[in-house]
Parts: C-alpha cells; structure tokens; sequence
C-alpha cells in the first residue's frame, strides 16, 4: 500500500466515525496524469462518448438480486429451522447455533458482556466465530447481505425516492457523528445500568424475532423508523442511528473484501453516489479528488454492489486482497 | 451527506460561486441539520429510555425459565434469541412482547396455559442458553437468595427409575402456593371427572403411561377421580407437594394440598387445576420460606 492509500486508510476510518471526507492533499503522479488527460480531453468527444455509452447501457441488477436473495435465503432459514424444525439455524440473528455451532452477534454481544460482566465460553466462541466471519467477509456485509430491516429500508427508500422525484418530500439529512454518540450511550448505558436497552429498540432483533417466532407490538418501532425514513429522511436508521452498523464497520476495517475503485474509465457522473447508502465513501470518484489509479473503498461501505450496478464504465468492482496476486 | 454530496458535479458549482449569500444559505441549511439531528437523538434515545420499563415495572414478575438467573441479572445478559424457545418440547417457554412489560423479546413461562413439565428430561433451556442467562451453575460473583437455592437436586418421578433420576437444577424459579383455598376441590371433599380445563385448552403434557417422549394435550387424557387430587398426581417433581390431613380454622380436620421444599416452580400444578380460575399458582422469583 502507498503511503498516499495508508493515508486514505486512516482518513476512511475517520470518516466512518462521522468526519466528513476531504480533499486529498496530494495525488501520486500516475493519478494526476489521469485526472490531467481528462481536463485535457476535448468536451464534445467526451460528451459523445457519454452519449453513446449510454445510450447502448443496460441496466443490471446482478449484484442486488444476488444479495437479496443471499438476504432472505438466510432469515428464512432461521425460520424455517424452528417453524419446520429443520434445525439448521437455530435461534435468531442476535445469538444463534448453525448445526451446534454458536454464532453471536458482535454488537448484541457487546451489549451483554457490558452489561452482565460475566463472559461465558459459549459466548466467547459465538463472538469470536462471528468476529473472524465478519471480518473475512467485509464487516457491514452483514447490513446489507443479512440484516433484514435493511432489505425493508431498501424498499421504504423506493418510496422516498418516488416522493422526492415528485417533490412531495425531501431528503433531510443529519450529522453522521450521531451514529458514533449513540454507539456510545448505548455502550454506557449497558455498562452502567447493567441491562441491553439496545437491544430493546433494535430493529434488526425485532425483525428476526418477529420473522422467527411471530410478529408482535415491537414491529410499531420498526414501522415508524420506516416511516420516518420515507417521509423526512432517506436511510436515516442505517446512515445516523444504528450502533451495529458501526461495530460491523470497525471489524470490516481489516477485511479483504471490499469495492475497488478505478480512475481510468470513470466519467465522474456520479450514479454510483447517487444509489449509495453510504456515499462519503465514495468520494473518491468525485472529479480530481481519487489519490492513485486504483483505490479500494473504504470500511463504512456495505459492499451491497449497487454501485457495481450502477456504474456504467465498470470502474467500480469487488475486489478480494491478496486473490488478485494468487490469479 | 450534505447536499452537495448527491451529485458528483455539484461541488465544483459550489466551490466556484462560493459567494457570502451561499454561505449564509449554507450555514443556515447546517443549522437547521444540527436541529434535525438533536430531534433525532430525542425521539431514538426516548424509544429507548421505555426498554427500561421492565427495571421500573419489574414488581409485575413473569416466570422465567428454569435456571434463570435473578431478575435484574438476567435482564442484563439474556440476548433474546429464543433459542430456549425453540428447544422446550413443550412451548411452554414464550418470548415477551412491548406490552408485556418484562423485556421485548425475553423469554417467560405463562404456567396456567403451559408449564414446564420438564418433559425433555434435562432443562434443555438452560443448554441451549448462548450467554449463561439460564445457567445451571450460578457463577461465583452472582449470590443466591436465601430460599432460592433446592436443598437437593430435584428427583424427576418421569425418570426415576434412570440410573440419574435428578434433574441438574440448584435453584428454584418459582415456588406454588395455594392462592384461593375456598375454591379447592380437595379441601371441599369434591371429585373431578372429565377433562380437566375444558376441550379446548391447548396445554400439553408428558404421560409416563402414553408415551415418554411424545407429550400429548391435557384434553387428550381425561379424569376420573373420587377426590380431586390432580395437582399431587401431575407434579413432575418427586415430594414437592402432597394432599395432606390439616386442620381447619374451626377445629375439623380436612384435606388440603401441602407444598414442600422441594417445589422448583414449575407450574405444572396451576395448568391442571381444574377450578376457574386456578385456585393453584407460582409464584414468580419467589423462594422457600420456612
């Protein structure tokens, strides 16, 4: 890694707590050469071959079908386990056993062993399974490859979408360090009251379990988070509020899988940002702004693929470190 | 994400006509985005501030599962899973809901619609327990309220005759008592015949003399008896009640249910009674009291 990406590293992680990005201070050389070409390239040509690349573009849905149907495929096996039982998946997504094996949710764990102080083995290994799963396969994967009021918030931010375009709503947005805040008061709170009020209002836990051994009152919560989402702020839940989003980003810190960005084919339209649920990540596409010729996207990014979707010069891909030295 | 975030051009357009009108535009945008996120905090921290309702309400006590640690404590570390749910042959174990008031998505027993009959033979709840919220050995820091602790491993009748007929539980989670004497069956001298709680109740139980690992529905197996004596002959556990001789108020001798020590708290006792409503119940978190 170059020292200008070590730098870019850090500043991601900075950014995932609630910083905003900023410009980078200094390019490598081979990069500006490419952001130099593009300032050079006379506006006409480019506009003609924007327009014919769009014209000729096919819009897919690869990495949303795949990563919906990984989505249900999972919470349905955790119903299934227990309405069919089949035994596969028992539990819920905050602590569960894969065929005996525990699985335990990072930040429900966290919760409970600051609030009870006792750590016991099995979930030790639940924790520390999860942790290698997680850390492996990108951190916030989990919210967008599993968690189940993402796929709901996905839908209600259709909605928004659809009222913004017509004007009857607007997108409200937030501080990001908000998320951080209540990361922390809800880790004090644990410890200091010894009980998981977290765990209380989690969406994600009263969907699974509302999934898993019924619906119930709980979903009322979940409703107007929904509500709120589609009337005052797209994606609020997700982008401002939600503490396992952020525990599952600090493990996707040292994951190897992750998005990678490539300057050379990028016409800086912007469409990637525009589908993202996390686009402070992607400021790096933004025109002058990416420090070298390839750059892998930060710890915040969900690694949902929408981008991958939506990108129409294939400058945005999944990329797993170290494969690519292997093949 | 402020606004110019949407787009990849616009901050080059905001950065080139970066005149003051835009920049108060700006900072008011800022400040109203400062409001909205103090809002924001409010309304999820206040959701949050009614899951602690169960500390405040927790004078209103459900029975927990067998192996539960006290209530606070188990509060504190149950990750609502329901995997103790899904291992009770029985359902007796349910998870509890915004209104109920004891902890969204924590597990409790409602004994008078299904108990705890102990039919998978092993509290197989507090195995499947990922985070030691049901335990079978209290760690050493916990204390054990007086009461609280069984002076012996309780005998399970169902299995007796096994080479280990104890069940691995060192605590009680609840202890019965007789609520309504008045309305008692056997301190009235009275039978029962037919299905104790009516053809429709769904409760279910093991019958040793049915099937040992198939538990059936109490309406399934009716009763025959010249006085009543259901909660005695369906206590799963071995001395934990008995239809003793007693004396009355005014002198004269009659029959009443006794309960003894070694009463866990199952609840096996109020889901047969027959008397609307049960004149039997447990009493949740409760310990033995000479």
């Amino acid at each position: 890694m170059s020292a200008l990406l070590k730098r870019r590293f850090f500043e991601q992680i900075k950014v995932m707590f609630g910083a905003d990005p900023s410009k980078p201070q200094q390019i490598s050389e081979k990069a500006m050469q490419v952001h130099e070409l593009k300032r050079m390239t006379n506006k006409a040509d480019l506009q003609a071959v924007k327009s014919h690349l769009r014209a000729h573009e096919e819009k897919s849905t690869k990495w949303r079908n795949r990563r919906w149907a990984t989505l249900i495929c999972a919470n349905l096996l955790f119903t299934l386990s227990f309405g069919l039982d089949i035994q596969i998946l028992e539990g819920a997504l905050t602590a569960s056993r894969f065929v005996g094996f525990h699985l335990i949710d990072l930040n429900s764990a966290l919760q409970v062993m600051l609030a009870h102080k006792h750590i016991i083995n099995n979930l030790l290994i639940g924790t520390g399974t999860v942790l290698a799963l997680w850390a492996l396969l990108g951190g916030r994967t989990f919210c967008s490859w599993v968690c189940p009021y993402h796929l709901l918030a996905e839908w209600a931010e259709k909605i928004h979408l659809f009222l913004a375009k017509k004007k009857l709503v607007t997108d409200q947005t937030m501080d990001r360090r908000l998320r951080t805040v209540f990361w922390m008061i809800f880790a004090l709170l644990a410890f200091g009251t010894g009980y998981t009020v977290y765990e209380a209002i989690s969406p994600t836990g009263i969907l699974s379990r509302a999934l898993i051994y019924g619906p119930g009152l709980a979903l009322l919560w979940v409703l107007a988070l929904l509500f709120f989402e589609v009337f005052f702020s797209r994606r609020a839940w997700c982008r401002y509020a939600c503490p396992i989003g952020l525990t599952y980003g600090v493990v996707g810190i040292i994951s190897p899988v992750r998005i990678k960005y490539k300057l050379d084919g990028c016409f800086h339209e912007g469409d990637c940002r525009k589908v993202c649920l996390v686009p402070h990540v992607l400021d790096t596409v933004i025109k002058g702004r990416a420090v070298e010729t390839e750059v892998p996207i930060g710890p915040d990014c969900t690694r949902c693929g929408l981008c991958v979707d939506a990108c129409p010069t294939g400058s945005l891909t999944f990329e797993v470190k170290g494969l690519s030295k292997l093949a | 994400m402020s606004e110019n975030e949407n787009s990849g051009d616009a901050p080059r357009k905001s950065a080139s006509d970066a005149t003051p009108a835009v920049s108060i535009a700006k900072r008011q945008t800022n400040r109203r985005r400062v409001l909205r996120t103090i809002l924001l905090t409010g309304g999820v921290l206040g959701a949050a501030m009614s899951g602690f309702l169960p500390l405040v309400y927790s004078q209103k006590k459900r029975l927990r599962p067998p192996g539960a640690l006290d209530e606070k404590d188990f509060l504190g570390s149950c990750i609502k899973c329901g995997q103790c749910v899904q291992v009770c042959p029985v359902q007796a174990i349910k998870l509890a809901d915004l209104v109920d008031g004891v902890g969204v998505g924590t597990p409790y027993i409602d004994p008078r619609n299904q108990a705890c009959d102990f039919s998978c033979d092993a509290v197989q709840c507090i195995l499947a327990c990922p985070t030691g919220s049901l335990t079978y050995h209290k760690p050493a820091f916990l204390p054990v309220r007086p009461g609280a602790a069984l002076a012996a491993k309780p005998i399970l009748l169902a299995k007796e005759k096994d080479e280990e007929p104890t069940l691995n539980l060192h605590e009680r989670f609840g202890v019965a008592r007789l609520t309504r004497p008045e309305a008692c069956l056997a301190i009235q001298g009275k039978g029962f015949k037919g299905q104790t709680r009516g053809p429709d109740f769904k409760g279910q139980m093991r019958y040793m003399d049915v099937d040992r690992w198939k538990p059936v529905k109490i309406s399934s197996h009716p009763y025959d008896v010249a006085e009543c004596d259901l909660c005695v002959r369906e206590c799963p556990v071995k001395g934990a009640i008995s239809i003793e001789t007693v004396f009355a108020p005014d002198g004269s001798k009659r029959k009443s249910p006794v309960i003894h020590e070694p009463c866990v708290g199952c609840g096996v006792c109020e889901m047969v009674c027959p008397v609307e409503p049960g004149c039997i119940t447990v009493e949740a978190g409760e310990v033995w009291k000479v």
